[in-house]
């Protein structure tokens, strides 16, 4: 446990506790040159994990599939809503 | 393209100023080697992708909940999940589920049936262009190999030269011997020639001095012998005869 403290907003994600949050998320770099930064890693991150391997399987492509089915149900809920059984849940 | 127009109007900037600051200045407008080194060979590629459990899931998930709810957690979590959804009617059952539920079986059923062997075909091209990489990559080592064999004997040869020179040596060393000795010979036959020709020239004047002086002594002792001389030693010699003809008559 002999690590310097880290600064706060080079912590990743998983190690930021609750009560910091909020504060983690305005250290955040969002100026598109940021974000385009950020989608770039987590991109590559997918890719390096996943797709760029000698026996890539399945799971690869199926995870973007199931993400892409869940993300256009979820912008088409609004049309959905009408087409349920019950009115009180 | 707005970064070029700055670098190209900071060395017009920066000249306004002294000239070793320029200098120092101009080489930092542009940060290098600023990344830490990369790897290099790289690294091979690893064998298998992230673990993914019924291609949907990834493992972490359930490593996740693993120390807390054990090998049953992420089940129970899922299970509980879809049945909030379909009572809560955010997922709604509707025509679409049922052709879901349809395709989804035709693709599952087609990837346990078919995905062996699709694996296999996608690893034998893979394989394929691994082993033209390798044998390209196994020939110029190869290659360079023998062009280190080559300069080790090229190495080898020039130790030789030495013997060579050394040999290249003695012949004109020899020459210049034989040349230096056939000069002499030379030196040695027109010394000789010389000399031969001095003494024979004393030779020739001891020569002619004793003819001229015999000569000059018999023309000198001819001219002595006066007539008055020459009846006395003729009668003298009668005398002598008669008297040698005496005795040989007396002896005989």
């Amino acid at each position: 446990m002999a690590q310097p403290p880290v600064l706060l907003k080079d912590m990743k994600l998983l190690d930021v506790k609750l009560g910091q949050l909020p504060s983690w998320l305005a250290m955040r770099d969002f100026t598109p040159g940021g974000i385009l930064g950020a989608i770039r890693r987590g991109y590559n991150r997918y890719y390096t994990k996943y797709i760029d391997v000698r026996k890539g399987g399945l799971g690869g492509i199926s995870m973007v599939l199931a993400g892409y089915v869940v993300i256009s149900y979820i912008w088409s809920y609004s049309h959905l809503k009408h087409e349920r059984r019950r009115k009180y849940h | 393209m707005l970064s070029r127009l700055v670098l190209r109007a900071a060395p017009a900037a920066l000249r306004s100023l002294q000239r070793p600051v320029t200098v120092g200045v101009l080489h930092a407008t542009r940060p290098l080697h600023t990344s830490k080194q990369h790897l290099a060979p790289l690294p091979p590629l690893p064998e298998k992708g992230g673990e993914v459990r019924y291609g949907l899931i990834p493992e972490e998930y359930f490593q996740f909940l693993y120390p807390k709810t054990g090998v049953t957690g992420p089940y129970v979590l899922g299970t509980g999940l879809i049945l909030y959804f379909l009572s809560k009617e955010i997922y709604v059952v509707n025509h679409e589920t049922i052709a879901a539920i349809c395709i989804l079986s035709v693709i599952i059923y087609g990837i346990k049936k078919f995905g062996p062997e699709v694996a296999a075909f996608a690893d034998k091209l893979n394989e394929e262009k691994i082993a033209k990489a390798q044998a390209v990559k196994t020939e110029s080592i190869e290659g360079l190999e023998a062009a280190i064999e080559q300069e080790k004997k090229e190495q080898w040869r020039v130790e030789g030269r030495s013997y060579l020179f050394d040999a290249k040596r003695n012949n004109i060393a020899m020459l210049l011997e034989t040349n230096y000795r056939e000069r002499l010979l030379t030196v040695y036959n027109e010394v000789k020639k010389r000399l031969d020709y001095q003494v024979a020239l004393q030779n020739l004047k001891r020569q002619k001095e004793q003819e001229h002086m015999i000569q000059w002594v018999e023309k000198s002792v001819v001219q002595s012998i006066t007539p008055q001389q020459q009846k006395e030693s003729i009668s003298k010699c009668i005398l002598d005869l008669k008297m040698l003809s005496k005795s040989a008559q007396a002896t005989a």
